[in-house]
């Protein structure tokens, strides 16, 4: 791979595990979603660094967090629907009604195709939500 | 015939399965669509640029000390969960991984449309042609064509074994070690390791790919 890397300030949130050269490592798919979901809304302008930093450091501090950072993305996506519901684009009733179609539509296919959110059996395509998916 | 298929017996068609955190980042992810506040290009690109930080690395290490390491190999044929969770790579959803060794006879070829059955923790994310349905199909019908799109042309008589993931097992490629590299330490050899070589679309490098 021959990409040029811009490294973000979010590649500096508090806690985040790094390579020995610096980079974030992940150990699932969806860590790096995450982290590249943040990323990509930061240089967006959606939130500031300074809120961003905010926000996961209270989530990484939490007393029930592991004590070797085990979760830490765990906290990372936490963090990421605090502040999203905060400032409005995304409200927690509609993201954990989402996150559950998704969980049907993934039981509701089968291996071989892929896994899309109308795969829900309860999925209403016009459920208040502009557009198909 | 130039290719067998392995197929796994189904008892079960439910073998797709999201965890709560799995489920939300795409949940999110279906909202900010929504509202159009991501680029899904844009966001492609950057889960690009960090593919490579989460896993093939790790794969290639399991494969270098395979080369390197008799007694790790066989260990790897056997029982590749544990032989590979060792080495401290282990999956989080308890799946099984079986490990296929390319041999003068015999190439092998790894399919799966789902990014769920994909081996993250040895390989990292899935590249995004893995994923898409046109892979999969040719993979089973015209595997050579396959590896011919990819670049890789075989010996006419070799054989080529396309090998189905499923969420419960997964499969590592166990490239052939190329000539020149006797005596190369683990860390050299894992350098000839690319992922593709892991899936099988690719070969590892040759020895006079890599700086000395």
């Amino acid at each position: 791979m021959s990409q040029c890397e811009t490294v973000s300030p979010l590649a500096g949130s508090p806690g985040l595990p790094v390579s020995s050269e610096g980079a974030p490592v992940f150990a699932e798919p969806w860590q790096a979603k995450a982290f590249a979901l943040t990323v990509h809304l930061y240089e967006r302008g959606v939130f500031s660094w300074a809120e961003w930093a905010e926000h996961l450091s209270r989530e990484v501090k939490r007393p029930e967090r592991a004590a070797d950072g085990a979760d830490y993305f765990d906290a990372w996506v936490a963090a990421l629907s605090h502040l999203l519901a905060e400032k409005g684009v995304a409200e927690e009733g509609q993201v954990l009604a989402l996150q559950h179609s998704w969980q049907r539509a993934a039981e509701a296919t089968p291996h071989g195709s892929p896994i899309v959110l109308s795969n829900d059996p309860q999925h209403l395509p016009d459920a208040g939500r502009r557009g198909g998916v | 015939m130039h290719s067998d298929h392995d197929h796994h017996d189904h008892d079960h068609d439910h073998d797709n399965h999201y965890s709560d955190m799995q489920a939300r980042v795409l949940a999110l992810e279906t909202v900010l669509t929504e509202k159009g506040l991501i680029d899904p290009l844009a966001l492609d690109a950057i889960v690009e640029t960090y593919e490579t930080k989460i896993g093939p690395r790790n794969g290639a290490r399991v494969v270098a000390k395979a080369w390197a390491d008799g007694a790790f190999s066989e260990w790897l044929a056997i029982d590749a969960t544990s032989a590979i969770a060792s080495l401290g790579y282990t999956g989080r959803q308890g799946e099984h991984m079986r490990a296929v060794f390319n041999t003068n006879e015999t190439h092998n070829l790894v399919v799966c449309t789902l990014c769920s059955c994909y081996p993250w923790s040895v390989l990292g994310l899935p590249p995004v042609w893995y994923k898409a349905p046109a892979y999969r199909a040719k993979a089973v019908m015209d595997p050579r064509g396959v590896l011919s799109d990819f670049g890789v042309a075989l010996p006419q008589d070799k054989k080529v074994r396309v090998w189905d993931s499923t969420a419960e097992l997964r499969y590592l490629v166990v490239p052939q070690r190329p000539e020149g590299t006797e005596g190369w330490s683990e860390e050299r050899l894992a350098e000839l390791v690319t992922r593709d070589s892991m899936i099988g679309t690719g070969l590892a490098r040759s020895a006079g790919e890599v700086a000395a």
